[in-house]
């Protein structure tokens, strides 16, 4: 893709803002919000993980939509493995 | 050229024939990075997996365990990786803009980075060591705190799954940055020789989507090793 090329400033912002997640996330896990604190640190994990595949994998600017149908079986993948495992250990009583 | 009535396009030696032209060729790399990623991403989510269904059966070993892990290391190694992805990113846009000095700094920071990585990596490994949190014969969990809220003590077996997850899956990803650090080392060579130009980065681009891949992975396996559970004991 002959898109033009990000500004240094640019990836610059990119990387301020996932080192203060980052930050963030360590600090937040010290404060009791019960089962809440998975839920945040997975949040947190998937905005920074958001930040590198758009911005630093250029994701967002490629024109390729075929790129960006692999990616999201990918992610689909990924979430049935983790999902349809899980809806069976949850759901059977094994004791 | 001959005045031969078949056009031969010209196009410079980074151009494969069978590709309409650099665009095209970049598309069908980057797709074909892409894939492999994807079965990247399937190698990981096997241990993803087995790591939510143990962390849901034996929570408070996985907490326990968790705590046990030195929060400010794995901190810093995380800051250290997303640098080492800033560099890794600039120096894509380096290659782009034909930059070849600059390109090959970049590039020695991300092998700096990602040689650090490892170091800070292989300080934690060896205090788990002396401290016998690595699974087998003298495995002993018996200094770990016990989460309050839990009855009973913590089961050494179930400690032990913790602690074979956290040194598969940190292994796991070292191994990729090794392997990782290997690739930059060729791609340093590579840029320093003048081989990518602003025509032809494929390699430089496709090296930085695998950085970038298991940059990710790391981004994941922090939170969901070292941060289960710090709140603070009561």
């Amino acid at each position: 893709m002959s898109e033009h090329i990000m500004s240094s400033k640019f990836y610059y912002t990119i990387w301020i803002a996932l080192l203060c997640l980052t930050v963030i996330t360590a600090a937040v896990s010290f404060v009791d919000l019960g089962p809440f604190n998975t839920v945040v640190a997975l949040v947190i994990a998937t905005f920074k993980a958001l930040l590198v595949v758009l911005f630093f994998m250029h994701v967002k600017y490629t024109s390729e939509k075929l790129t960006k149908m692999v990616i999201v079986a990918a992610i689909f993948w990924l979430f049935l493995l983790l999902a349809l495992s899980m809806a069976d250990y949850t759901t059977r009583l094994l004791s | 050229m001959s005045d031969s009535p078949i056009a031969v396009e010209q196009h410079g030696p980074e151009l494969l024939h069978h590709f309409v032209d650099t665009e095209q060729q970049r598309d069908a790399a980057s797709l074909g990075m892409w894939l492999f990623l994807a079965t990247e991403i399937m190698f990981f989510g096997g241990m993803f997996c087995a790591y939510l269904i143990y962390r849901y059966w034996y929570y408070n070993e996985f907490a326990a365990g968790s705590r046990s892990l030195d929060i400010w290391l794995g901190t810093v190694n995380t800051a250290v990786l997303i640098c080492s992805s800033l560099t890794v990113a600039l120096g894509v846009r380096a290659a782009r803009m034909g930059k070849r000095k600059l390109l090959v700094i970049l590039l020695l920071l991300t092998i700096v980075f990602g040689l650090a990585f490892l170091g800070i990596k292989g300080v934690e490994w060896y205090n788990k060591y002396t401290e016998h949190h690595i699974p087998g014969h003298s495995f002993n969990a018996s200094d770990l705190e016990k989460p309050p809220y839990s009855r009973g003590g913590i089961d050494q077996q179930h400690e032990q799954i913790y602690f074979s997850l956290y040194f598969a899956m940190t292994g796991l990803h070292a191994l990729h940055m090794i392997i990782g650090v290997g690739i930059f080392v060729f791609l340093t060579y590579c840029a320093w020789k003048g081989r990518y130009t602003p025509k032809y980065y494929t390699p430089i681009e496709m090296g930085g989507l695998y950085w970038h891949f298991v940059d990710i992975v790391w981004i994941y396996l922090f939170p969901l090793l070292y941060l289960i559970d710090r709140k603070p004991l009561r």
